[in-house]
């Protein structure tokens, strides 16, 4: 007879190899691949940047990240140290603090990005929600605004960007500005571009609840806003991630290219600004840019998809 | 017959389609007594459950109406509690809370307490306690049913509506949950209307049986008095003569002279005739 545990092992050792070997020979294929195709591309900037060109620029701009918070740290120390002497001299005297105005690093860039595009993201959804909600549960509101909707959401984020450009200049002027108009440009741009999937996705989840939860929801007498919450909310919850999760998708693409074009200062603008600046480095390190907006990408995603796993009630359902 | 406590009034709807309305029921007139427990008997697709959604105020008759302690029903309520085919729990609910959300609804503005104790009191009789904080997706069929009838018992009904509740289920599971309904109907004595195309499970559970006939435009066909003596108990029933003869009127009204579709339909009118067949072969598919 066979001893069972032979039988587990084996299994665990399939679903390794599954896992891991397989994904990584793939990895390790496509390395090979781009760093052939790389050596054979040249530009006027020299040579397509392969995967050691591109690790090397990652250190680079980590470098060159820790060289610009030592030299904040330092600022503010000489700065301190400064008025301190002169408060001792003269304690009446006045001191002046001065914010560090050095460059915004690769780090601070990403950040910058995603601050905007959550930004855009959840006022998108905020006004999606409630829209998908109500034109969900009535037929004719949704036969209004279904032309509307497909009409809007195959707009490319350029074509929106130089309406809200003029719009923002025109309307957000004041003395102190929070944000900057390259901020909400791009906030808005990214906003626009969004709405949309959330907000149809929702629309088909609250229209397609099952007769028979409505019908025990009439039964009941349920007030409107406690069918909403009870029936109408955890029927189309699976329907409106998916939304969410398109929107983010998209949401993320989008800004990229309104950064690009409002200068906000963040991955879109580190792209532009190394593209113009034109040195033998700067293809690596806008190719540097690019897996870092892939892999941030994907992590919107996965956040997206665990949110989905937490609030959704059918926890069988496959979701990937 | 003293004065009904449930009465359906030369009911008839119809449904507007593509080809014109369709005429589902015609002419149901119905009187039902208070405690007494009806089923309604028929083929697919003769509109029984029709009968139900308009008695729970679901559906509007065209013409015609019900009656409830001489009030006109028209529109859902919770004193006309419906148990669903298919359970119709919320998914995202537990046991406890599926039934507490029907609590909620009658006994509002009530104590936290007695609200707990109510739901406790109605899983009790259908003997789920033991799985009151599992999601509908974590119990059987048989259990979900139960819970909606938890569900639809705790809104305490005039009227208890059932649309083949035990249909989905099991023959064992479904003996077991007849005994129980018959246990809560000796206790409670709601009146009950419930839908079932089982002839056992009709003789078995009825004061009287409603037969209807094939539709379109169905009526009421037949009513049927089931004087058995209760408690019942299926097992000693099976040899009853009685219980024998009054299966086999049921079956005779639904195969013999109801059997056939050209049978009834050649009453029809003749430019109805289309429709028909293609509703009936649809609903039986």
């Amino acid at each position: 007879m066979k001893p069972l545990h032979n039988k587990g092992v084996m299994d665990y050792l399939k679903l390794a190899f599954n896992t891991l070997v397989i994904p990584i020979t793939g990895l390790l294929v496509f390395l090979l691949i781009w760093a052939g195709a790389a050596s054979m591309i040249d530009t006027s900037l020299g040579k397509f940047p392969g995967p050691a060109q591109v690790y090397q620029q990652s250190t680079t701009l980590y470098q060159e990240h820790i060289n610009e918070r030592t030299k904040e740290v330092a600022f503010y120390e000489r700065q301190e140290k400064r008025n301190a002497k002169k408060l001792a001299e003269d304690p009446a005297a006045k001191v002046k603090i001065r914010p560090y105005t050095g460059k915004p690093t690769f780090f601070d860039q990403i950040i910058t990005s995603l601050l905007t595009v959550m930004t855009g993201f959840l006022i998108a959804s905020a006004i999606a929600i409630p829209i998908g909600i109500i034109i969900g549960l009535s037929p004719t509101l949704y036969s209004a605004f279904n032309p509307l909707i497909q009409i809007f959401k195959p707009v490319s984020p350029l074509a929106w960007l130089p309406l809200v450009t003029m719009v923002v200049s025109a309307v957000y002027v004041t003395q102190d500005p929070m944000f900057s108009k390259s901020f909400i440009t791009s906030m808005i741009t990214v906003l626009l571009c969004c709405l949309w999937p959330t907000m149809i996705n929702t629309a088909v989840g609250v229209a397609t609840i099952s007769t028979d939860l409505v019908n025990v929801s009439r039964v009941l007498r349920l007030s409107w806003i406690t069918h909403i919450i009870k029936i109408v909310l955890p029927s189309s919850i699976p329907m409106m991630f998916t939304g969410l999760r398109l929107s983010l998708g998209i949401a993320w693409m989008v800004l990229i290219a309104a950064e690009m074009l409002a200068q906000n200062p963040g991955l879109g603008k580190f792209v532009w600004d190394e593209f113009q600046n034109g040195s033998s480095n700067s293809l690596g390190r806008i190719m540097v840019a690019v897996l870092v907006i892939g892999f941030i990408g994907f992590l919107l995603d996965r956040v997206m998809l665990l949110l989905q796993r937490k609030f959704s009630w059918d926890k069988t359902a496959i979701l990937r | 017959m003293s004065q009904a406590h449930l009465e359906l009034s030369r009911v008839s709807i119809e449904f507007p389609t593509p080809t014109g309305s369709f005429k589902a029921l015609d002419n149901v007139n119905l009187k039902i007594n208070k405690s007494e427990f009806i089923t309604l008997i028929g083929h697919s697709g003769c509109g029984k459950s029709t009968v139900l959604n308009i008695i729970a105020g679901l559906y509007k008759a065209t013409t015609g109406g019900v009656i409830l302690d001489e009030k006109e029903v028209n529109e859902p309520g919770p004193e006309r509690a419906v148990v669903f085919q298919n359970h119709s729990l919320l998914p995202w609910l537990t046991a406890y809370e599926n039934v507490e959300l029907a609590v909620k609804q009658v006994l509002n503005n009530k104590p936290k307490a007695q609200i707990k104790e109510w739901v406790e009191h109605n899983l009790e009789l259908v003997h789920m306690m033991h799985a009151k904080d599992k999601l509908p997706s974590e119990i059987s069929g048989g259990m979900k049913q139960r819970v909606g009838i938890a569900r639809a018992l705790s809104m305490q009904p005039k009227v208890l509506l059932m649309d083949e509740p035990f249909g989905a289920l099991d023959a064992l599971t479904r003996a077991h949950l007849q005994d129980s309904l018959m246990e809560i109907h000796a206790d409670l004595k709601n009146t009950v209307v419930m839908i079932t195309h089982d002839v056992d499970e009709a003789v078995l559970l009825s004061d009287r049986i409603v037969m209807m006939t094939n539709g379109p435009a169905a009526t009421i066909g037949e009513t049927l008095d089931i004087k058995l003596a209760r408690p019942r108990d299926r097992v000693k029933l099976a040899d009853n003569a009685e219980y024998n003869h009054y299966r086999h009127e049921v079956l005779s009204f639904l195969y013999e002279r109801h059997g056939h579709k050209d049978e009834t339909t050649a009453t029809e009118p003749e430019k109805k005739k289309p429709i028909v067949t293609i509703r009936t072969s649809n609903k039986a598919a």
